[in-house]
């Protein structure tokens, strides 16, 4: 399936999405198991999307000194954690790597 | 209830306007990674602006980034996009009561334009001033400058990502985002299982083709998640 087409169908099920409720003319009231479940969604997806590119950018589970990302990733966590600040965490992230990969 | 005459059209776009700008501001860096990353993605640029209009969901958009380059197959990145962005269904569920009455086409737009940021400022608005006549031209006043900040933020990092060279580790931005992303959302032990258990299972689950270990993982946390909120 080509990327524009992967594209759209993307943005035709958010629009779906965005629209679902807003788009009906009554009340209908929201499953239960959804409200319960969507606060999962963060922590689970962004976690499963972030952690194989940081503990094993080849295809080998890697915590040692010789991988910085890991490291960076912790300082950015960090940061993360005190500052709440998506900016303040990237630059905290990108320069730990930088120091990281000139050091290591 | 008869409606209280309320402000007009322009003063709540105004209004609405006003607020958003500290919002809009704090997004400029996350669409300047969105260009970059859609760029070094390897997207034509048309793409990789377009993406920003016809989804307009930054946090999806950089998955679908990441998925697209690791040749995933169509429907895990469909299917992940879409999860991301299953948080719009709550917002539409919680604006719906206030826009019921407007027209269709005004739905719509109000649809399309939705955002945490638009929701945010928009829920607050109705909770504290309800049944204003113009209240919706207080929300496209909020979400309009969201929409043509992120997409001016999408071009420029698009054009300036061609230029940026590998070494710089850009490529580890958008894994960063999803860090700063991740820890407000963990507050409590199901959230830190929900992502524990994530994570474990994407690092197992990575040699499976086309990605599966993805949604796997993700299946895997929310669940773990909603197991251990059962328990405690």
């Amino acid at each position: 399936m080509s990327a524009w087409l992967i594209v759209s169908l993307i943005g035709l099920g958010t629009l779906a999405l965005r629209f679902s409720f807003i788009g009906l003319g009554s009340d209908t009231a929201l499953p239960e198991v959804i409200k319960r479940g969507l606060r999962f969604v963060p922590p689970a997806v962004f976690t499963a999307l972030v952690t194989p590119g940081v503990f094993r950018p080849e295809q080998v589970i890697d915590v040692g000194l010789g991988n910085p990302r890991w490291l960076a990733a912790l300082a950015a966590l960090a940061v993360a954690w005190r500052t709440r600040n998506i900016g303040l965490t990237m630059a905290a992230g990108l320069v730990a790597l930088w120091i990281l990969q000139a050091v290591l | 209830m008869p409606e209280q005459a309320g402000p007009s059209p322009s003063r709540e776009f105004t209004a609405g306007a006003r607020q958003v700008v500290p919002v809009a501001l704090g997004v400029i860096p996350f669409g300047l990674i969105v260009g970059l990353t859609a760029a070094e993605t390897g997207l034509s640029n048309w793409l990789g602006v377009a993406m920003s209009a016809i989804i307009f969901a930054g946090a999806s958009q950089l998955a679908t980034l990441q998925l697209l380059a690791a040749e995933s197959a169509a429907a895990v990145i469909i299917m992940t996009a879409l999860v991301i962005n299953v948080r719009m269904v709550m917002y539409s569920a919680a604006l719906q009561p206030h826009v019921a009455r407007l027209p269709r086409r005004i739905r719509l737009g109000m649809a399309y334009l939705l955002t945490d940021q638009a929701f945010a400022l928009s829920v607050t608005s109705y909770s504290q001033r309800p049944n204003r006549p113009n209240s919706q031209w207080f929300y496209f006043g909020v979400a309009m400058p969201m929409w043509v900040v992120w997409m001016i933020s999408t071009v420029v990092g698009v054009l300036v990502g061609a230029q940026v060279p590998e070494s710089w580790g850009l490529g580890f931005a958008p894994a960063l985002v999803f860090l700063a992303l991740i820890v407000p959302s963990v507050t409590d032990k199901a959230t830190t299982a929900a992502a524990i258990a994530a994570g474990a299972v994407a690092l197992a689950g990575h040699p499976l083709p086309y990605n599966l270990g993805l949604p796997l993982a993700a299946l895997v946390g929310i669940a773990a998640g909603m197991m251990v909120e059962r328990l405690t």
